[in-house]
């Protein structure tokens, strides 16, 4: 009886030690959605938007080989539009026969237009902690942004569409490597943290819809924008994983299941991210 | 053909197990087994071993960690199987240097190579274990008090250390990874974690 009592109080005391560090949480989290809406009544305080201007200039710019600029390029409402294409993709593109995310779309068309090799592309496309993204990264933030307060609409009804998605569900839930991790681990619960960083339970569309909408994102921690793609590399990193290719198969996939996922969120990129 | 024997074999396993819908269809998970090699072109040769996913991961992966009652009982089965224990039976080492392991995730990430000291437990990340560190992960439930609401019993020790060799011995698709089985974690280190949690003197019992 008197060992009971004392495991109730124990229990007591550490759900109030729990609660206590949840509220500390949930206070950060509270001031740093205030920061999002200072944002949106002034966009031009957000860091992102400095590398987004750079994406622009770089869109129109002529480069490569060819040294033609991306301004022919379909993202897919037709070549050299950029407002609201970002809420459509993914998609399948039947110039390439694959379904594309925006970075794997910019990357085929600066290896189709602007003659660059697909090797040089995917070598080193991240950059490192406290340097800006790199230019397909801008472009890919400046796109992004011209899609800002629209909400997903990306179809991905049609069988190739599908197939993809379906893939990236499979792989989301893939459990590999030393520690079986999968993006499931960490995702497909709710109101979960590593140590004190909040976890989306990204396999819920409801909460999906509120954050996947937020990359490309300005990420305080390391000072720069990060693109999804180079988010997807940093969970493998995590994963114990070797380095995730840019545009590989399994990233347009998991890109394509998290946005069906948010299907219907609101889109805010470049966002903002602790 | 195969695709009719794929088929087949989906049919055969929906009728088999009719409460238990498989969520993710074999042919979906072949697919990511053939994607995934492909995504990491430049992985080093003697990281291959890591796209491949022995029987567990497989079972775990399409139940989507919510296997029916048959598979998490031959889950559970082959785990257990896998468990080494100490040579000399002394399931029991040091806290204070468990307390370390529990606190590093350092290890087997590519920028950890070549090894700058031994891999971590990285237990706080998912754990709270310790009243002094407040800064834990809720993935996993809370460890505090472990030893002293289990009276530091011996059989608990011995369930605590099968827990941190091999998590899915207890707990089927437990999203733990399996520390000792896939050599994350030496033996010794296990002790050390076991002392974490089983000590009187340890801060998770104080």
């Amino acid at each position: 009886m008197k060992n009971r009592l004392l495991i109730l109080i124990a229990t007591c005391v550490a759900i109030f030690a729990a609660t206590s560090i949840a509220r500390a949480q949930d206070e950060t989290e509270k001031a740093v959605e205030k920061y999002r809406q200072m944002l949106k009544q002034d966009p031009w305080s957000n860091p992102g938007l400095l590398d987004s201007d750079r994406g622009e200039s770089l869109w129109k710019t002529p480069a490569g080989p060819n040294k033609v600029s991306l301004e022919k390029c379909d993202l897919g409402k037709g070549p050299g539009v950029v407002d609201g294409v970002f809420a459509e993709l993914p998609r399948y593109f039947a110039d390439a026969d694959r379904v594309m995310d925006l970075e794997t779309r910019l990357m085929w068309c600066m290896e189709k237009l602007q003659g660059a090799k697909h090797a040089d592309l995917v070598k080193d496309p991240y950059p490192k902690g406290g340097q800006p993204v790199k230019d397909l990264g801008a472009i890919a933030t400046y796109v992004a942004n011209k899609s800002s307060g629209m909400k997903f609409a990306a179809k991905l009804d049609k069988a190739k569409e599908k197939e993809v998605v379906a893939l990236g569900h499979a792989i989301f839930f893939r459990r590999q490597g030393t520690h079986d991790f999968s993006c499931a681990t960490c995702h497909n619960d709710a109101g979960k943290r590593i140590r004190l960083q909040g976890l989306p339970y990204l396999a819920k569309p409801e909460e999906a819809k509120q954050v996947v909408g937020q990359w490309p994102a300005y990420r305080v921690s390391t000072v720069q924008v990060m693109t999804m793609q180079h988010r997807l590399l940093d969970c493998y990193w995590q994963m114990r994983m070797p380095k995730l290719e840019m545009g590989s198969d399994v990233s347009v996939a998991l890109v394509a299941y998290l946005v069906k996922n948010a299907e219907g969120g609101e889109i805010s990129a470049p966002g903002l991210k602790r | 053909m195969r695709k009719i024997s794929i088929s087949i074999a989906a049919v055969l396993l929906a009728c088999a197990t009719p409460s238990f819908a498989q969520p993710i269809s074999n042919a979906d998970a072949a697919r990511g087994d053939a994607a995934i090699p492909k995504a990491f072109p430049t992985a080093p040769a003697d990281w291959h071993s890591r796209f491949v996913q022995d029987e567990t991961m497989k079972q775990c992966s399409v139940y989507e960690n919510a296997p029916p009652k048959a598979v998490a009982e031959a889950i559970q089965k082959r785990e257990k199987a896998t468990i080494q224990y100490p040579p000399d039976g002394n399931l029991m080492g040091d806290w204070k240097s468990g307390e370390k392991i529990a606190q590093s995730g350092y290890g087997l990430r590519f920028t950890d190579y070549p090894p700058r000291s031994a891999s971590g437990g990285n237990c706080y990340a998912c754990h709270q274990l310790t009243k002094a560190e407040v800064s834990y992960g809720t993935v996993g439930p809370s460890l505090l008090n472990y030893g002293k609401i289990r009276k530091f019993g011996a059989a608990e020790t011995k369930a605590a250390y099968e827990k941190i060799y091999n998590a899915q011995a207890a707990f089927p698709c437990s999203n733990m990874p399996r520390l000792g089985t896939n050599k994350v974690l030496t033996i010794d280190q296990i002790k050390d974690l076991v002392a974490l949690v089983m000590s009187p003197d340890s801060p998770v019992n104080k």
